[in-house]
C-alpha cells in the first residue's frame, strides 16, 4: 500500500483497522523524506527522533481506544511556527541558531490532537517572497517539474504535500502565501478569515494580514486540519472570540442555488490563457453542479498590490525591528559599539528581499511621508473591503484564478522584484480585507503544470468555501493527480 | 519621485541597517521602482474614506493582569549570541 498517497481519513481508517501503526506510518514517511528531500529541499529540519517518540505515544493512545480525528497522523509545520526546544528559522540566517523557548498555539493544538510532526518546512525568508527563492536554506523545487519554483512563501509546505512527504502541512498567508504555492503545486489550501487561527508563536511579518491555515491534497483534509487549528486564543489579542467552528459538518451540502460571482478584473490583461481556460472550465463545473454564475466587479482590486506594498512593508519594518543581534539572533562579530552591533547584525542576518521591504516600510512611515503613503494606503484598503462587501450582498462565493500564470522557472523573476510581486495580484486583496479564500486544483497546462482556482468568501464563510471545494472534488479528479518523482534525481 | 542614494542612506540609518556604499545605487534603483508602483495610489480619490487599520473592527481585548508565565530565563537565554551570568552581553555603552 502506498501510504504516502492516502488522505487523512484513509490513514485514520488504516490506524484504527490496525493495517499499520502510527510508528510504521511515521517511519515510512521519514524514509520517503530521506529519499526525496535532497532534490526538493522542502524540509529545513527533519525532527526524526521527536517524530518517532510522538508516534509511539500516539500508538499507546490508540491502543487505549482513544479516537481523536487526527491521532497518530503525520504532518509538518512551516518553519515560521515556533516549536519548543527545536529549531525555528523562519527561512533566515537571522534565526539560523534559534531554538524557540515555547511552542506556537497552532503547534500545541495539533500536538495535543496527537498529530506527529515530522519536521519544519522551508519557506521564503520571513515569509517574504512568492517563489521560495529568498530562503537562506536554498530554494524549494516544484515536485511537478524540479526546474520550476513551488511558489511561496509556504513553498516547502506545498511541495512536501504535493510530493507525498506528508499528507498535510501548515502554512501562513499574508498576501497569498498559502494559496499561490498551493496553486503552483496542485494542492488545496485555505487562508482562513483573519482571526480564526491564533498568531501566537507564529513569527510576525505583517500583523494585520498574517493568517495561518492548512495545506492538503483535498478540501476535506483541509477541513479536518482547520478544525483542530481554529480556536479563540487569549494569548493573541487579534484572535476572534468566534474563531472555532465545525468545518466538517457542512462539507457535503449540495451546491444547488449557490450564487457564484466572477470578477471581471480577474480575467484581464496578464492572465495566462491556459490558466484562464482551466478556471473557466472549473466555473462551468460549478454551474453543472447547480450553482448560478454571474459577473461582478471588484473595481479597486487593481490597486491591491500597490496598497499591500505600503502596508505590509510598514508593518514588517516595525515587527522585524526586534531582530537586533542582542537576544536570540545572528550577531555580527566585527563590531565597535552597540549601534554598530545592531546595524551590522541586521545587514548580515537579513537577505536582500527582507532588507528591501524593511527599507520600503521604514521609508513610508518616516516623518513627512506618513500621510502620503501609509494613511492613503489604509484608505484604499477600506475601498477594497467595500468592494467585497458590495459583492457579497449579491453572491455567496467569488471565483477566479489564484495566480496569473502556472509555476515559473527558478530564477526567472529574481532580477525584477515588481514582476515577483505581481505573482500575487489575485490573492492580495483577500488579505487586505481579511476574508477567507481557498485555492484548489482545476486543471493542468499542456506542459503538465498544475493550475489553481480561487474561491473567496465573506467573513467567517470558511466552511462554505470548504464545502464548495469538497463538492467540486467529489465530481472532478484534478486533486487526485500526483507528480512522478524518483529518488536520486536532479 | 526620485528615490536617490541620499534617501537610501537616510532610510537605512533609520532602519539600523549597515548597507555598504557599493550596494546603495542598486537598492536606490529597486526602491525607486517600488515607490513608483506605489505612487499610483495618489490618483485614487479617498476624500472622507476612513482608513482601515485592521480587518476585524474588534475592541481591544482585555483580560485580568495576572501572572501566567513561569520563569523561563534559562530557555530564553539559550539562543543568546553572547551571555554571562544570565545576562545578555553587548559592547560597552557607557565609558
Amino acid at each position: 500500500m502506498d501510504l504516502h498517497h492516502l488522505s487523512l481519513r484513509q490513514l485514520r481508517e488504516g490506524l484504527h483497522n490496525k493495517d499499520f501503526s502510527a510508528l510504521e506510518l511515521t517511519e515510512t514517511l521519514l524514509q520517503r523524506i530521506r529519499a526525496l528531500n535532497p532534490q526538493l529541499n522542502a524540509f529545513i529540519t527533519v525532527t526524526e527522533a521527536a517524530a518517532l517518540e510522538s508516534a509511539t505515544q500516539a500508538d499507546a493512545r490508540l491502543a487505549k481506544g482513544e479516537a481523536g480525528a487526527l491521532l497518530g497522523l503525520p504532518m509538518a509545520h512551516k518553519d515560521i511556527f515556533c516549536t519548543a526546544d527545536l529549531p525555528t528559522t523562519c527561512g533566515s540566517k537571522m534565526l539560523e541558531n534559534f531554538v524557540a523557548p515555547y511552542s506556537a498555539t497552532v503547534v500545541e493544538r495539533l500536538a495535543a490532537a496527537g498529530m506527529v510532526m515530522l519536521g519544519k518546512l522551508n519557506m521564503d525568508e520571513f515569509a517574504m517572497g512568492s517563489s521560495n527563492e529568498t530562503s537562506y536554506f536554498g530554494p524549494v523545487r516544484n515536485p511537478w517539474n524540479v526546474d520550476m519554483v513551488p511558489g511561496g512563501s509556504s513553498g516547502g509546505s506545498a511541495a512536501a504535500v504535493a510530493a507525498g512527504l506528508v499528507p498535510v502541512a501548515t502554512g501562513t498567508d499574508t498576501g497569498g502565501s498559502i494559496r499561490q504555492p498551493a496553486a503552483l503545486c496542485g494542492i488545496t489550501g485555505i487562508k482562513p478569515t483573519y482571526g480564526r487561527v491564533s498568531r501566537y508563536g507564529m513569527i510576525a511579518f505583517a500583523s494585520s494580514l498574517d493568517q495561518g491555515g492548512p495545506m492538503a491534497r483535498s478540501a476535506e483534509d483541509c477541513a479536518l486540519l482547520l478544525d483542530a487549528m481554529a480556536a479563540h486564543d487569549p494569548r493573541d489579542s487579534t484572535s476572534h472570540p468566534a474563531a472555532a467552528s465545525d468545518f466538517l459538518r457542512g462539507l457535503d451540502r449540495p451546491l444547488q442555488g449557490l450564487r457564484v460571482g466572477v470578477p471581471e478584473e480577474f480575467f484581464g490583461e496578464g492572465l495566462d490563457p491556459e490558466v484562464a481556460a482551466a478556471v473557466q472550465s472549473g466555473i462551468d463545473q460549478l454551474a453543472k453542479q447547480g450553482a448560478s454564475i454571474q459577473s461582478i466587479r471588484l473595481p479597486n482590486n487593481p490597486h491591491a498590490v500597490s496598497t499591500y506594498y505600503v502596508l505590509a512593508p510598514a508593518e514588517a519594518s516595525s515587527n522585524l525591528s526586534r531582530f537586533d543581534g542582542v537576544r536570540y539572533t545572528h550577531r555580527s562579530q566585527a563590531v565597535e559599539n552597540l549601534d554598530d552591533l545592531y546595524r551590522k547584525s541586521r545587514y548580515e542576518g537579513f537577505g536582500a528581499e527582507v532588507r528591501r521591504r524593511i527599507l520600503v516600510g521604514t521609508y513610508v512611515l518616516s516623518a513627512g511621508y506618513y500621510d502620503a503613503y501609509y494613511l492613503k494606503a489604509q484608505q484604499v484598503r477600506s475601498l477594497i473591503r467595500e468592494d467585497f462587501r458590495r459583492a457579497f450582498a449579491e453572491v455567496d462565493v467569488i471565483v477566479g484564478p489564484t495566480t496569473p500564470s502556472p509555476a515559473f522557472g527558478l530564477g526567472a523573476k529574481n532580477a525584477d522584484p515588481i514582476s515577483m510581486y505581481l505573482a500575487d495580484i489575485y490573492t492580495i486583496a483577500v488579505n487586505l480585507a481579511g476574508i477567507p479564500a481557498l485555492s484548489l486544483p482545476c486543471g493542468f497546462t499542456r506542459s503538465g503544470l498544475p493550475i489553481g482556482m480561487q474561491l473567496m468568501g465573506d467573513y467567517f464563510a470558511d466552511d462554505l468555501l470548504l464545502n464548495v471545494a469538497h463538492r467540486y472534488q467529489q465530481e472532478t479528479d484534478w486533486h487526485l493527480a500526483r507528480p512522478t518523482l524518483q529518488a536520486g534525481e536532479a | 519621485m526620485a528615490f536617490d542614494q541620499d534617501a537610501v542612506r537616510r532610510t537605512a540609518h533609520l532602519a539600523r541597517m549597515a548597507l555598504p556604499q557599493e550596494e546603495v545605487p542598486a537598492v536606490a534603483g529597486q526602491l525607486e521602482k517600488i515607490m513608483t508602483m506605489v505612487e499610483a495610489l495618489r490618483a485614487i480619490p479617498t476624500e472622507g474614506v476612513m482608513p482601515m487599520a485592521h480587518p476585524l473592527d474588534l475592541e481591544q481585548a482585555l483580560r485580568p493582569d495576572q501572572i501566567a508565565n513561569a520563569d523561563q530565563r534559562q530557555r530564553l537565554m539559550a539562543s543568546a549570541p553572547a551571555a554571562e551570568h544570565g545576562l545578555f552581553l553587548v559592547p560597552k555603552v557607557i565609558e
